[in-house]
């Protein structure tokens, strides 16, 4: 029923086969074409005011007009463009301090708390001791849901007084610092980025801990206010990067486009199932397709 | 949003606001075209364009009252969206009115998701139905329907498991739910809830359109309105498959539930609501 992007464009570019060249025309309505494609996508408008602006102005100065392969010379342009704002390849966590502190932060139900799970299990798979922390006092048994997930994978949960976060997370530095951790992964509870008070209390742990990654987790089902919400975290806590969670469903993804182009922080890391192994580094040129829409 | 004339930059400024709220291209076009068409027989565009956007939200939206109680509600959905907290918030409603009422604890996969349920029994001190995490939710949706039965509660509400509508064993799981239910009840569930997240992009169609294949969808519970989202989805979800938006979400309180009012809902989307102090 869905004309996917790529037979759109070469809809596009047949037209006009056998009616001589190529005109500005036809790549306006390309790039029109993709406009709509990275919409549907949910990449947010002014994000993608911005990217197809470039394309254009690649696309009529290259040699599309001239091609004898114009929707190949096209689709390149635009997957080169993409991959220009995605990264060119995965970036890694950046671990130095001993131990090692990740703060894992997002908006209400994004998925945090299980993917820091999922990291602990990746870190102990290494061979590495991690310890996680629960940070969240205020959900209903988010405490519990971080203990439990740590009785399945074998690793301890630091948590206090279970009442301030702030507290909390000194103490359970000192703890990790006592049983030789070498990786401290803090659960901190989901908030809205317009809750100052709550912002501020992330400020404050990040005082504390001085983290070697802040890692905003981002809902792949987001739409267009992910920019809003990723701007504010990363003006509040100077993010180390992203991790993108279920992306096991059929949402195309273009939040991920609009918070690299917004912050210009990476994603890491992407969620592919609700298990505990559902995590995997992510690779920008994988996802291209799954954005175009093609 | 103000504006008097209708000229083209307007126009784009319409449509950039609209397709921000999340609508959705084709939707916001289509609200395009009839703001153009009815336009210069109004004189008065914005009141226009309001009247559009009710429009499409204007769908009948039936209270179910089962002949005999209780009412059984089921709430669905994908993972995160606030599923738990409706049921402990509605359920708060509920004994407002004077209803007995039953939690169910269907979702036995997640991490401490029966013990997240508990806790809002008890914050609201209704009954918790629960046979622990690794159970088979069927059963446990058919103890607690056959426990208000018999001791003639009115309210039933399950708790399903987040899940997300492209996994088909996990669909499945819930068709199964639903037919157990029905051997106690065969009316029920008279509500089928699905939750939405007021963040959510165009994918929310998506998920709206595979949970109305596996279930008999009633209505639409938006999440998380208290944020910056606007939640324009379900403009695309009521017209095209026709399911009422029934209640909003504007918190992680027990009272941070409203029954859905197109007229404000609209107000919201375009940013022209009076401020107003929220009522308690
Ligand atoms: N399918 C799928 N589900 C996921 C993934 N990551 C998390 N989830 C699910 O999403 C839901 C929310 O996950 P949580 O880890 O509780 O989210 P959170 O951000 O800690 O939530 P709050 O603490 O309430 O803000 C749960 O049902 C998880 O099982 C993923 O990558 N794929
Ligand atoms: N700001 C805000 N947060 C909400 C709202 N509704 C739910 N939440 C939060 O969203 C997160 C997820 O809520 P849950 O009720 O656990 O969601 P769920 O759909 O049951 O999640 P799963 O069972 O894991 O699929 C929690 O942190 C809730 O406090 C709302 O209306 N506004
Ligand atoms: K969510
Ligand atoms: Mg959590
Ligand atoms: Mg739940």
């Amino acid at each position: 029923m869905f004309e996917n992007l790529q037979e759109k464009l070469n809809r596009v570019f047949k037209s006009l086969s056998g009616k001589g060249r190529i005109s500005e025309k036809n790549i306006k309505e390309a790039v029109r074409q993709v406009k709509l494609s990275l919409l549907e996508a949910d990449v947010n408008f002014k994000v993608v005011r911005e990217f197809i602006k470039a394309v254009q102005e690649k696309a009529l100065g290259e040699d599309v007009l001239s091609s004898l392969t114009p929707d190949q010379q096209f689709i390149k342009i635009v997957r080169d463009e993409l991959v220009k704002v995605l990264g060119e390849k995965n970036v890694g966590l950046s671990l130095s301090s001993k131990p090692a502190k990740i703060m894992m932060v997002g908006l209400q139900g994004s998925g945090k708390t299980t993917s820091s799970a999922k990291l602990a299990a990746k870190f102990k798979k290494e061979g590495k001791k991690p310890l996680l922390v629960a940070a969240d006092v205020y959900r209903p048994a988010a405490i519990d849901q971080l203990i439990q997930l740590g009785k399945q994978i074998d690793v301890p949960v630091f948590v206090g007084d279970r009442k301030n976060p702030i507290r909390i997370a000194s103490e359970a530095m000192a703890e990790a610092i006592k049983n030789v951790h070498d990786v401290v992964i803090f659960d901190t509870a989901g908030r809205l980025h317009i809750d100052d008070k709550m912002m501020e209390e992330l400020k404050e742990i990040a005082k504390i801990l001085n983290p070697d990654e802040i890692l905003m987790v981002v809902d792949a089902m987001t739409g267009q206010d992910a920019v809003n919400s990723a701007k504010v975290f990363n003006e509040t806590l100077e993010l180390t990067g992203f991790v993108i969670t279920k992306l096991d469903g059929d949402a195309r993804g273009g939040v991920i486009l609009s918070i690299r182009h917004v912050t210009g922080k990476p994603v890491k890391f992407i969620g592919v199932s609700e298990k505990i192994d559902g995590i995997e580094p992510f690779h920008p040129d994988r996802v291209v397709g799954r954005i175009l829409g093609m | 949003l103000s504006f008097e004339k209708l000229d083209d930059e307007t126009l784009e400024e319409i449509e950039e606001l609209l397709i921000t709220s999340d609508m959705g291209v084709k939707t916001a076009s289509e609200v395009i075209e009839k703001l153009k068409e009815r336009a210069n027989k109004s004189d008065n565009p914005l009141e226009t364009l309001k009247e559009i956007l009710r429009e499409l939200l204007k769908i009948d939206s039936v209270e179910k009252h089962p002949e005999l109680p209780p009412l059984v509600i089921s709430v669905v959905g994908v993972n995160g969206t606030g599923k738990t907290t409706t049921i402990g918030k509605l359920s708060k409603r509920f004994v407002n009115e004077g209803k007995k009422v039953v939690l169910a604890a269907c979702d036995t996969f997640r991490a401490a998701a029966v013990e997240q349920l508990k806790i809002w029994s008890e914050r609201v001190g209704v009954d918790f139905i629960s046979q622990g995490q690794g159970a088979d939710p069927a059963a446990v949706a058919f103890d607690a329907v056959s426990h208000a039965k018999s001791k003639a509660k009115d309210v039933v509400l399950i708790d399903t498991a987040g899940r997300l509508h492209t996994k088909h064993n996990l669909m499945e799981e819930l068709k199964k739910v639903h037919r157990v239910i029905k051997k106690v009840i065969p009316e029920a569930p008279h509500e089928v809830l699905l939750v939405i997240d007021a963040t959510t992009g165009q994918n929310g169609l998506v998920q709206a359109r595979k949970f109305m294949e596996t279930v008999d969808i009633t209505g639409i519970v938006l999440t998380k309105l208290d944020g910056t989202a606007k939640g324009g989805i379900v403009f695309a979800i009521v017209r095209e498959l026709g399911i009422p938006v029934k209640y909003i979400g504007v918190g992680e309180s027990i009272d941070d539930l409203r029954p859905f009012n197109s007229d404000e809902f609209v107000e919201a989307i375009l940013g022209t609501e009076e401020f107003e102090e929220n009522e308690v």
